[in-house]
């Protein structure tokens, strides 16, 4: 770069910024690269930067084709951005107890400017849960979940549950009526976990002698809930699970998701 | 070794030392395969990896292996020739696996009995500590994943025991007593005349619906429990006549204590459906 600039008298002071910063040490030790106006430097432009390298060097014309992807894997990724960016400063507000959840909900709508924050993670939530669908069935129906595509296939379905337990943990944290008795409803489908829960089958051979192993104060529901009822065990450990446990997954998951697309071909081209 | 491995691959078929571990298709190509191979041994080079491709088109050294086994087992005049190129290289890294496997019956013995000329650690080989180590670092690792689940159960609980004193007989009522239910989840009901029992008495009925786990309500103007969630009703029998709900609410076992107060037990449940309202525990005539 430094070999072809000229220094003209007539150059633009813009111009003549833009030289002097991509010149200084603070600059060159972040960008390594030139600028990307060849097929090797807009490559270079990929590989040395962590956030562009997960994604494919090039793709396929079809691949920005909106009608192709709907775009759906994007808009689900923005989703989730969105309710991580929201999520944290509802976290300000928030403390996950039985006598704060409630009040702190209403209070993050009547006491705390922009009041829509709550409302942005709520319907952000549901959209998320949507476009993650329609994603999975774009995917379906181009075929991409086939060979060499099968593990990141696996992979999205693991995230697809990973979205549905953030949608039902964070579902429970208003802790009003609907939250408490919905989870009371979804978190007894676990006492039929085979094995694992207290009425699941296979949970009355794992006992010694006449002491059951799996009962109702050990079994899976019971793990998730911190107690035999939903109630402030419950709350917390979904509140924990919601910020924390979960998010951490879906993002280690999202990173190998998207990096396997660009190791797999990219985009899928048209059936 | 890695030469004289090459040089009785194409060797294999024409003898049948091994004919049922070789795949036909090494066969039939076989016959040009020997010219190639016995030239390529005479220059002493490595010349299997060329060779072996040429004979059977994909991947030589898998279906090699057995036959250059086999053949070394049926003449073990071969095995004493002094090894030619002892340090492996990248591009044979084929017919190593190879020769690597072919030298296995000869050097087995050899290398159990002994350890590496510089292996000095104590009591053990070092490839022995090395699996110690290993098998330590994994039960180790195992006992602290057990212990981390553990620590999901707590050993004491912020919940209502699950069995309580509810006072005197004579402190209630005929009908529904809703006293315990908000802290116990439990309605005490005093009938004159009971389904199953046919005498005058107690008994306790666990407000949790059977359909998926709600606290049903109790309307006292209906005479019935009806569960907000997805309107099952239950008499105040307990049995189940609306909704989705599918056997009738549980009944709690209920004594009297030493005292003379009711006590009920909600960790010994009686299910209709299986006859244990029968039990003399789930019903306390009075």
């Amino acid at each position: 770069m430094a070999d072809t600039k000229t220094v003209a008298p007539k150059e633009r002071a813009g111009t003549r910024f833009w030289n002097w910063l991509t010149e200084t040490q603070v600059w060159k030790s972040i960008f390594r690269h030139d600028r990307p106006d060849s097929d090797r430097t807009r490559v270079l432009v990929m590989l040395s930067n962590v956030f562009l390298h997960l994604h494919p060097v090039r793709i396929r014309k079809s691949g920005v084709k909106l009608r192709y992807t709907w775009c759906m894997g994007g808009l689900s990724f923005f989703l989730f951005l969105s309710l991580t960016l929201t999520g944290t400063l509802l976290m300000f507000y928030y403390r996950p107890t039985l006598e704060y959840a409630y009040t702190d909900i209403v209070g993050l709508r009547e006491h705390v400017p922009l009041g829509i924050m709550r409302e942005m993670h709520r319907w952000g939530a549901h959209a998320m849960v949507i476009t993650v669908w329609l994603h999975m069935f774009r995917v379906f129906m181009t075929g991409s979940y086939k060979p060499p595509r099968e593990f990141n296939w696996s992979v999205g379905v693991i995230m697809l549950v990973l979205t549905l337990l953030l949608s039902f943990t964070g579902y429970l944290l208003p802790w009003d009526q609907l939250a408490i008795w919905a989870i009371t409803v979804g978190s007894n489908m676990a006492r039929a976990t085979p094995f694992l829960g207290h009425e699941g089958p296979g949970a009355a051979l794992l006992r010694l002698g006449d002491v059951p192993l799996i009962h109702a104060y050990d079994d899976a529901r019971f793990a998730l809930l911190g107690g035999s009822f939903v109630g402030e065990g419950a709350l917390l450990r979904f509140y924990v699970l919601h910020c924390v446990g979960l998010p951490l997954a879906i993002g280690v998951l999202m990173a190998v998701h998207f990096w396997r697309v660009r190791k797999d071909g990219g985009i899928s081209g048209p059936l | 070794m890695a030469d004289e491995t090459k040089a009785e691959v194409p060797k294999a078929p024409p003898t049948g030392a091994n004919p049922a571990a070789t795949p036909q298709h090494r066969q039939v190509p076989g016959g040009d395969a020997p010219a190639t191979a016995a030239a390529a041994a005479a220059t002493g080079a490595r010349p299997a990896a060329p060779a072996a491709p040429a004979a059977t088109g994909a991947r030589p050294a898998v279906p090699a292996a057995p036959a250059a086994a086999g053949a070394q087992a049926a003449r073990p005049a071969a095995a004493p020739r002094p090894p030619a190129a002892p340090i492996p290289d990248l591009g044979g890294r084929t017919t190593t696996a190879a020769a690597a496997s072919a030298k296995a019956p000869a050097a087995a013995t050899a290398k159990t009995a002994t350890r590496d000329p510089d292996d000095t650690s104590p009591l053990l080989t070092r490839r022995a500590w090395m699996g110690l180590a290993w098998g330590a670092f994994t039960a180790a690792s195992a006992a602290a994943l057990a212990a981390t689940g553990r620590f999901m159960f707590p050993n004491v609980l912020n919940e209502p025991p699950q069995q309580f004193k509810a006072g005197f007989p004579n402190e209630y009522g005929m009908g529904v007593d809703e006293r315990w239910k908000e802290k116990f989840g439990v309605w005490i009901v005093r009938t004159p005349d009971d389904i199953v029992a046919h005498a005058s008495g107690f008994y306790a009925i666990i407000s949790t619906c059977t359909h998926l786990g709600c606290t049903p309500n109790y309307l006292s103007a209906e005479s019935k429990f009806k569960c907000p969630c997805h309107g099952s009703g239950f008499r105040l029998t307990g049995i189940n006549f609306e909704g989705p709900a599918p056997r009738p609410l549980e009944r709690a076992r209920v004594v009297l204590a030493d005292d003379g107060q009711i006590l009920v037990d909600k960790s010994r449940k009686f299910q209709w459906e299986l006859g244990q309202w029968t039990d003399p525990e789930a019903f306390l005539k009075a």
